[in-house]
């Protein structure tokens, strides 16, 4: 099928599972054409559909990069949430402004969550302003930013040049932090740090 | 008001309590969620607060008590239990909201001598809880009271407790499962809440979410986290589960000791992923 009809059909659907049938095709697609209608259909308020399109964003791996950082949705922080979660599994150093920010200052939580959680895996492209925004955030009110935090902690404390401030801060969390959840998790990123043939989760 | 509301910061303890007793009533019904937002816990705001349980100068047009309403609200976060004897009177108002947040708040003071009034009720069975004519509600708060005697373990309620699984409001069933579970700790209760993250209707699976993470449910961690609604829901789903598991460990080190039968680690790999 023309990659036309197939666009032709998720802007179409009349109902959600005919939408998710047409995004669906489309992902199967492997045409480029499709990568700025899969961003756009992660901004529909459809759970299954823009999970589907994530999956399909991040399979595509290095060539939908760009075409998210060009369609950031401004307004939609839903939509934003599934942008930065694709551009955190994707782990490309261009999009590290972009997360830095998002992790430092967006107003959606959910938005800060996932881009927290892709600087770990970025560190070697901006080990400044990584370090700089982890210090700060461990310091964050919201309890599930700095479980975030934590967990790209967890994988700055692999990384040799990174791995003692990190363990300092982990340890200041798993010993200080007012919430148990986050003194379990940074426990765990402890106890998996030491021991460096472990897997990351 | 929402609980998670940013307080006015320019509000002082002092000012607080002075606007609760003075004549404008907007600023008295602002001040009892304050204190408790606050969490001022001093014996003064906690009087002035069980003062306000009796006030009959805020009334709405339908005759409801907005200043109760709050001030039961805010008590259930002081954890001061000279306040139950005053939130029991409230379960005896005659507007659904104040005996709906002296419910909730009891549940929380945790002090066992409200139960038989929490009884009082459900008198009538599920027959007698039906919706009030013109009137977005039951004749009682049966989800809080339901969720309020399971949580005060009043285990000689069970009896009337279980006819509510059959209620025709799915959330009212619900609460009963919930009661049920911990009254009972028998599994398939919990099972009945995890049953419900399949429901069609989104908010009964945003309900069965944060029911099964309070209840602290282990088994449910998975079923959360595959449940089809947003991802911070399910993140304070799992996050209330292991806060549950936690405090009955002795110690967080010790629930975290690495071991493989050690199942918070796959519950904290769940929560990443929900990020």
């Amino acid at each position: 099928m023309e990659i036309s009809t197939l666009i032709q059909r998720v802007r179409q659907a009349s109902s959600p599972a005919e939408l998710l049938q047409a995004v669906q095709a489309l992902a199967a697609s492997q045409d480029a054409q499709a990568l700025p209608v899969l961003i756009e259909v992660l901004g529909y308020n459809n759970p299954a559909v823009a999970g589907l399109a994530l999956q399909s964003l991040i399979a595509w791996g290095e060539p939908a990069v760009l075409p998210l950082l060009a369609n950031l949705d401004g307004y939609n922080y839903g939509a934003r949430a599934y942008s930065v979660r694709a551009l955190a599994a994707l782990g490309d150093a261009r999009a590290l402004a972009v997360l830095v920010a998002a992790a430092e200052t967006d107003f959606a939580p959910s938005v800060r969550r996932a881009a927290l959680k892709g600087l770990g895996r970025l560190y070697a492209a901006g080990p400044e302003s990584i370090g700089a925004c982890l210090r700060q955030v461990v310091q964050d009110e919201d309890w599930s930013i700095r479980y975030a935090a934590v967990v790209s902690l967890e994988a700055l404390a692999r990384q040799p040049e990174a791995q003692a401030e990190a363990t300092q801060l982990l340890t200041q969390l798993a010993d200080h932090d007012p919430e148990p959840v986050l003194q379990a998790r940074a426990l765990l990123a402890l106890q998996r740090a030491q021991q460096p043939s472990a897997t990351c989760a | 008001m929402q609980d998670n509301a940013a307080p006015d910061p320019t509000l002082t303890r002092e000012k607080a309590l002075a606007n609760l007793t003075g004549d404008d009533l907007g600023l008295r019904y602002y001040a009892a969620w304050w204190l408790g937002r606050m969490r001022v816990h001093d014996w003064e705001a906690v009087a002035a607060l069980i003062a306000a349980l009796a006030d009959s100068q805020d009334r709405t047009e339908l005759g409801g008590y907005p200043l109760r309403r709050n001030a039961a609200r805010a008590l259930g976060k002081l954890a001061d239990t000279r306040a139950v004897p005053g939130l029991i009177q409230c379960l005896a108002c005659e507007d659904f909201y104040v005996r709906e947040a002296a419910a909730q708040s009891l549940a929380m003071l945790g002090d066992v001598a409200c139960v038989p009034a929490l009884r009082g009720l459900l008198a009538g069975g599920v027959a007698a809880a039906q919706r009030v004519p013109d009137k977005p509600h039951l004749r009682q708060p049966y989800e809080d009271v339901l969720e309020a005697l399971g949580a005060l373990k009043a285990v000689e309620a069970v009896t009337e407790v279980a006819p509510f699984l059959g209620h025709e409001v799915a959330r009212v069933r619900l609460s009963a499962a919930r009661a049920m579970y911990g009254l009972t700790g028998e599994r398939q209760y919990a099972e009945q809440l995890v049953q419900a993250l399949e429901d069609p209707d989104i908010n009964l699976r945003r309900v069965a979410l944060s029911d099964l993470g309070a209840l602290g449910y282990l088994e449910a961690a998975r079923p959360i986290a595959r449940a089809r609604t947003e991802n911070s829901f399910k993140l304070f789903a799992l996050k209330g589960l292991l806060d549950v598991q936690l405090s009955a460990a002795s110690s967080v080190g010790q629930a975290m000791v690495p071991h493989p039968e050690n199942p918070m680690p796959a519950v904290l790999a769940l929560m990443d992923e929900l990020l």
